[in-house]
């Protein structure tokens, strides 16, 4: 098994927690992960890339061209960071504008939840009920239960939910 | 992320690299870990507290006030014969190449490692410069690992070798490690009986200079010895004879990078490949062998060619042939057209990375500092603004940061500017001087630049950003907060009392959210500045970080809105909150409730006076 996927979006929008949802996830299923993440200035609002490699990788890093899944927390961010996606690629995009990715309006959905930071989950939810990950989606679900703060777990697993019935939709 | 508690010796979680570090120090029973924050090595002292408390290791972790403290105390610690960790990044080697230099001529008792972050880009620094060659320059060794699990395996390494020859030894990771995550192996720390004695030696830990030749020589005759450690040859994947005479030699994420691009052309186990885990000193060996066997080397390394200048062989291909380019980080896409090159391949239209049009990073919406900034701005715009290394430097999108240099320096060079002008003009001539430090900084590299100040008489005004934590690196307390790195209480040591222990006459605390009383503070600092017998006038603009939840949530939250908004857009331009946005269907400027958190601030960022602030019902 190897899957390598690009988590992108703006800090502050939960692309880590995203990423180290998959990376728990590929351990759990006993598969080698490596990821990176963006640390520093640039999370404060500016544009970060996260990558997951699954599989027996060395490198963090995922070549341009080669990702097999993009997710796209905002896709003012499909500008910047296509490069990376592979000839195949599947690409789930928060966005309420049709084009040529699968589309959830997370950010919509999640203010109707009233937990408008949530939107990556539902993202994570949407892509992984399309079929989209390595993963699937009750283990993301125990995962949420098992690994996140206590604190937004009903939020977050919620979250999860309406991105999979989004993908029924 | 939680984890769960050990239950075994072999339980396996996924950690960032620098949680691996900082979990490898403590399995290897280190007793004193300090560190600064600084991205991208932030997260290893955070890691020792968190492995301490979950294994009941005795461990003192602190977060010392700079880099240099840091260092002395793990040194003496060091002396006593217990193990001891030093963490920073690596700029901030600079601030501590004063110890540790010398570290290396009178050696150590205990273990002590030197872990010093590096950031090729650099993605979070002032500085691209890489810490094997602040290690070659001090005689010290210095390891480079490749992943997050190697890093971990290489403090107890490094601790092994540091004790073998009482040398401090250093690992050096660059950020694609500290901020990779992997799966990896936890066991239970082990515990050194080792009680702390110290042998006094004043011909070593007191050495004058004539004890330091022979001391030299000894440094000398430790590196010869570690540069035949054979635990040290680099790790060997050899090819299959279809590349003869041919080599690759890498280091650092750089090897990791070469190696998933190597499987991916298909030629992993075809060209013979090198990984080196301790770039200095070089195995002596190696050297040797690599000259005498391959016709054809490129060495594949960050940042600088150190592992390349140890071959001392002309004909290496890396950076000094131009075959590597001499700047910017290794990414895969810099990495493969490299290897196409050196190896005859057809050469793949590179596919594109990063495009243009990313977002910028700014301050967060609420933030106080874009208050203190903007009102800064506002009210000398003629002014110089020496600025200064914090969240606070994006200060330079709102025109309020001239200068951004190193820790503490915009205070010494606010005081530069003044003596500059001073000197060369008529005095009513010499604008407003206006430095801004953030509170941690201020601790940092601040203290001596603020006496300086004073003695010198230079008329500037510094501005104090005390948000009452080291927010940018991710809210580490400051001595002000009086809580350690283990969050037990500490002696707080308050900032009002240092300005004025350090001879300033004028100094006044106000909360920046009040623009127009802040205003004229700074108007009275102007002119106290410029009276008869002024000097440098502080101001501490006090409020705490929005992204500290428990403050956001105890301040005063107003209902924005904004009615008549006459698109002149000077609200985007000069204030630069994220909450406020475009319209682009209107074109005019609309608030974002998400972001938004009510501070009010943004009323005084708009002349037409569209912008309104309700106190919620």
């Amino acid at each position: 098994m190897k899957q390598q996927i690009i988590v992108s979006g703006l800090g502050g929008q939960g692309a880590l927690t995203v990423t180290r949802l998959l990376a728990e996830a590929a351990a759990t299923l006993g598969l080698e992960v490596i990821t990176s993440e963006t640390h520093g200035m640039a999370q404060r609002g500016g544009t970060v890339i996260s990558m997951v490699k699954v599989g027996p990788f060395r490198g963090p890093l995922i070549p341009a061209g080669a990702a097999d899944v993009g997710l796209f927390l905002h896709e003012k961010n499909l500008g910047v960071h296509r490069g990376y996606l592979g000839p195949d690629a599947r690409v789930f995009v928060n966005s309420a504008a049709p084009g040529d990715y699968l589309r959830v309006d997370a950010r919509k959905l999640a203010e109707e939840m009233g937990a408008p930071v949530a939107a990556n989950l539902i993202l994570l939810g949407f892509a992984a009920a399309k079929d989209g990950l390595f993963c699937g989606v009750e283990l993301l679900e125990r995962l949420i239960e098992e690994k996140l703060a206590p604190r937004f777990r009903d939020t977050n697993l919620q979250a999860l939910r309406r991105g999979v019935a989004a993908a029924t939709e | 992320m939680k984890t769960q508690p050990s239950k075994n010796n072999h339980d396996q979680r996924i950690l960032m690299g620098n949680e691996a570090m900082g979990r490898g120090l403590v399995e290897a029973g280190v007793t004193l870990a300090a560190s600064y924050p600084g991205t991208p090595a932030s997260e290893i002292l955070l890691a020792v507290v968190a492995t301490a408390k979950e294994t009941g290791a005795a461990i003192h972790a602190e977060w010392s006030v700079n880099e240099k403290v840091a260092f002395e105390t793990a040194l003496a610690n060091s002396y006593t014969g217990r193990r001891a960790a030093v963490a920073m990044k690596q700029v901030g080697l600079n601030v501590a190449s004063d110890p540790f230099m010398r570290s290396a001529y009178l050696g150590v008792k205990g273990g002590l490692i030197v872990i010093s972050a590096d950031d090729p880009g650099p993605h979070s620094s002032q500085t691209e410069q890489d810490s094997r060659f602040f290690a070659m320059f001090a005689k010290v060794p210095v390891l480079d690992p490749s992943s997050p699990r190697e890093a971990k395996e290489m403090v107890r390494q490094a601790f092994e070798l540091s004790e073998l020859y009482e040398l401090p030894v250093m690992l050096r990771p660059t950020t694609r490690v500290c901020h990779a995550r992997q799966n990896i192996t936890c066991e239970t720390p082990q515990v050194l009986e080792r009680p702390a004695h110290f042998e006094k030696n004043v011909r070593r830990w007191c050495a004058t200079p004539q004890f330091l030749r022979e001391l030299h020589r000894e440094l000398n005759g430790k590196i010869d010895g570690i540069a035949a450690e054979l635990e040290f040859y680099p790790a060997f994947t050899p090819g299959d004879g279809s590349h003869p005479g041919t080599c690759l030699i890498a280091s650092g994420v750089a090897f990791a990078h070469t190696w998933d691009l190597l499987e991916e052309l298909g030629l992993l186990g075809q060209i013979d490949f090198y990984q080196v885990t301790m770039p200095y000193p070089l195995n002596r060996d190696f050297v040797k062998e690599v000259n005498r066997i391959y016709q054809k080397i490129l060495v594949i390394e960050e940042t600088y060619p150190v592992i390349e200048l140890q071959l001392a062989n002309g004909r290496v291909q890396g950076r000094r042939s131009g075959a590597v380019p001499n700047q910017g980080e290794l990414t895969p896409e810099v990495i493969r057209p490299i290897l196409e090159k050196y190896l005859d391949l057809p050469i793949k239209p590179a596919a594109a990375g990063p495009q243009g049009d990313a977002t910028r990073p700014t301050l967060c919406a609420g933030c106080a500092h874009r208050a203190a900034l903007y009102a800064i701005r506002e009210t000398f715009p003629e002014g110089i603004f020496p600025g200064d290394i914090g969240c606070y430097t994006l200060g330079m999108n709102l025109g309020a940061v001239d200068t951004c240099h190193c820790m503490g320096a915009g205070l010494s060079q606010a005081a530069g500017f003044y003596h500059a002008f001073a000197a060369s003009g008529d005095g009513d001539k010499i604008p407003t001087i206006v430095a801004s430090i953030g509170d941690s900084t201020f601790f940092h590299a601040g203290i001596p630049a603020l006496i300086n100040a004073v003695f010198h008489g230079a008329r500037i005004i510094l501005v104090i950003l005390d948000n009452a934590t080291t927010a940018m690196t991710g809210h580490q307390p400051t001595p002000q907060v009086g809580l350690t790195a283990a969050g037990a209480p500490g002696h707080p040591v308050l900032i009002p009392e240092l300005v004025r222990a350090c001879g300033v006459g004028f100094l006044r605390e106000c909360d920046p959210y009040e623009v127009l009383e802040f205003s004229a503070v700074l108007k009275d600092a102007d002119q106290y500045c410029r009276s008869e017998g002024g000097g440098p006038a502080v101001v501490i603009a006090k409020h705490a970080c929005m992204l500290d939840r428990e403050a956001r949530q105890s301040q005063t939250v107003y209902d924005m809105c904004i009615t008549d908004c006459v698109s002149c857009l000077q609200c985007l331009e000069n204030f630069e909150c994220p909450a406020l946005t475009l319209d682009e269907a209107t074109d005019k400027v609309v608030i974002d409730g998400v972001r938004c958190v009510g501070c009010g601030v943004c009323v005084h960022a708009c002349e037409a006076g569209a912008i309104e602030a309700r106190a919620k019902e």
